[in-house]
């Protein structure tokens, strides 16, 4: 009896132990074959293992004139320009959702998802047509443009929900001490948002960082972000760079990511998308 | 003074000029391009001013890759809410906390990948000579000469899967930590397993949010190019891959839109489903 109850429970460690490896070895087993692939010299077919190891791929990619250090730059700066657009037109907006009588305002928030909710490919060939009229094409203005459109549902609704979780009352008594609109805008809610606003703009650049469909209609050729180098050296087979490329994208999305929790605070992220 | 004159926020007139530049950019990069694709795909490279021989050109086509993207986004959609169900569950009802402790920092890591970085870890891992096929082939579980690439259909399927199983699963776990433990208690106190439990007790409570974590992969999944284009290109493929092929080769936007109005109508199905259920919570 005591036998057969131990013997379960060992069944049952080995069954917890094999199934938590399996599914260690499915989320971190293509991981592992990237940072292989990130520092393989030489490596191919029937070579489990890479047969030589070095850095002289990310020597080649980060000279100066790199093709990597090239598009780094592209995307960093483009995601900044994406960021500044962002903010701009939604902090106005979410502050004019979150206190203002504003009609229709269930409607206006769900108006943002739209661009989530179908399909990017059919609607960014489009965007690419149209922006080749107005010679966008290209660009870093169009590849922006394109960007901030895919971040502003972000961007809205958490400056919405960082904008409605500002106490009115603190508002309301600078108003009442003399202070303008601008003035208690200024002074009391956007410092007081400001967390979430920052959250926003993370957001904001983590999607323009990793943004692929967009920039690859409007953007190619001209225009070179780290997603666009990873593409081609991918389609050419050069899965050094490819990695290499990979591994720089993975750096700050899983940093920002375990970051963000600081700066989106349990009060905002209850208010998203309310 | 009144306390209404000295009201906190902008009145409806600012609200309105305050939102505005957000409405114009949704209106010039999504309504404008939205309604350019419509009008594109009824009336491009044909005779007549309005005609459907793009579509019927599109079906002629590709009849083959529309079937092929619907079997593969709805299989990932079933195989994402299993497996979401299962993990959510785990965390919920495990009774072993070194196990749960270990499932709740193992699951997430996909979720901080974009979606060209999967596709390429993807691409070198499911190749014949990549790692799953050597892991396989050292263990003894398969022999050398039966290794096979999965860069094809599986493997698109594979890379949704392991991309946007973490989304739902934090959605749904998140659900099912609200829950009303007492029902939980109840069904132990009777003798349900655990799995009974989950599938006839916690899975009902939480079947809104598992829909609308469902809901938002499906349309992710039919949007995203970078998977398709890199995992397999070749016919027969998803209709994004199509759509981009259509208009870099022969810039022929009228079968492209065509496509894209088709892959609209998969998505404004789900979309349609999405609103409603929302309003519903709403209460609007």
């Amino acid at each position: 009896m005591v036998q057969a109850a131990l013997s379960s429970t060992w069944v049952r460690t080995i069954t917890r132990v094999l199934t938590m490896s399996l599914l260690a070895f499915a989320i971190f087993g293509p991981i592992t074959n990237m940072l292989l692939w990130a520092v393989a010299e030489v490596w191919y077919f029937p070579y489990k293992l890479p047969l030589e190891y070095g850095f002289s791929f990310w020597e080649r990619v980060f000279r100066p004139e790199g093709n990597a250090t090239e598009a780094l730059f592209s995307s960093i700066w483009i995601a900044l320009l994406t960021v500044v657009v962002s903010l701009a037109i939604a902090i106005p907006a979410g502050y004019a959702l979150a206190r203002g009588k504003m009609p229709f305002r269930y409607l206006i928030m769900l108006l943002f998802l739209l661009p989530q909710a179908f399909p990017a490919v059919a609607v960014h060939m489009n965007v690419a047509r149209i922006f080749y009229g107005l010679d966008l094409t290209g660009s870093i203005a169009g590849v922006v443009l394109v960007h901030a459109s895919q971040g502003l549902v972000f961007a809205v609704w958490i400056a919405t929900a960082a904008f409605a979780a500002v106490d009115a009352e603190l508002e309301a008594a600078a108003r009442n001490m003399g202070a303008g609109r601008w003035r208690t805008f200024t002074d009391v809610t956007l410092p007081l948002a400001l967390p979430g606003v920052m959250a926003s703009a993370i957001f904001v650049f983590l999607i323009s960082m990793d943004e692929f469909t967009g920039t690859y209609f409007v953007g190619a050729p001209d225009v070179v972000t780290l997603p666009m180098l990873l593409f081609t050296s991918s389609m050419e087979g050069n899965y050094q760079i490819a990695s290499i490329s990979s591994l720089i994208l993975l750096v700050p999305s899983v940093g920002f990511m375990l970051f963000i929790e600081r700066f989106l605070k349990a009060d905002v992220l209850a208010k998203v998308g309310n | 003074m009144s306390g209404q004159s000295m009201s906190v926020g902008p009145g409806r007139m600012g609200a309105i000029l305050l939102v505005a530049p957000a409405l114009l950019m949704i209106g010039f990069l999504f309504v404008y391009p939205f309604g350019y694709s419509v009008v594109s795909a009824f009336t491009d490279n044909g005779e007549g001013s309005w005609h459907i021989a793009n579509f019927t050109k599109a079906i002629e086509f590709y009849s083959k890759d529309i079937l092929f993207t619907i079997v593969i986004v709805s299989l990932s959609t079933v195989v994402i809410g299993v497996l979401a169900v299962a993990i959510a569950g785990y965390l919920t009802l495990g009774e072993n906390p070194t196990a749960v402790a270990v499932l709740k920092w193992l699951y997430r890591w996909p979720l901080f990948i974009p979606f060209i970085v999967s596709a390429q870890l993807m691409r070198t891992f499911l190749a014949k000579n990549g790692m799953m096929n050597n892991i396989l082939t050292s263990s003894g579980i398969i022999e050398p000469l039966a290794a096979q690439s999965y860069l094809d259909w599986r493997g698109i399927v594979i890379t949704f899967v392991w991309k946007q199983t973490p989304f739902v699963a934090l959605l749904v776990a998140g659900a099912m930590a609200s829950i009303d433990r007492t029902t939980i208690d109840a069904g132990r106190i009777f003798g349900a397993s655990r799995l009974r439990i989950l599938i006839e007790l916690v899975v009902p409570q939480i079947a809104t949010t598992l829909m609308v974590g469902l809901i938002l992969s499906y349309v992710v999944m039919l949007s995203v190019l970078s998977v398709p284009l890199m995992i397999n290109a070749q016919s027969p493929t998803m209709l994004t891959v199509d759509m981009a092929w259509r208009i870099n080769s022969y810039g022929d936007y009228g079968v492209a839109n065509a496509l894209g109005i088709m892959s609209y109508l998969f998505t404004g199905v789900v979309a349609w489903f999405y609103l409603r259920q929302s309003l519903k919570d709403k209460g609007a």
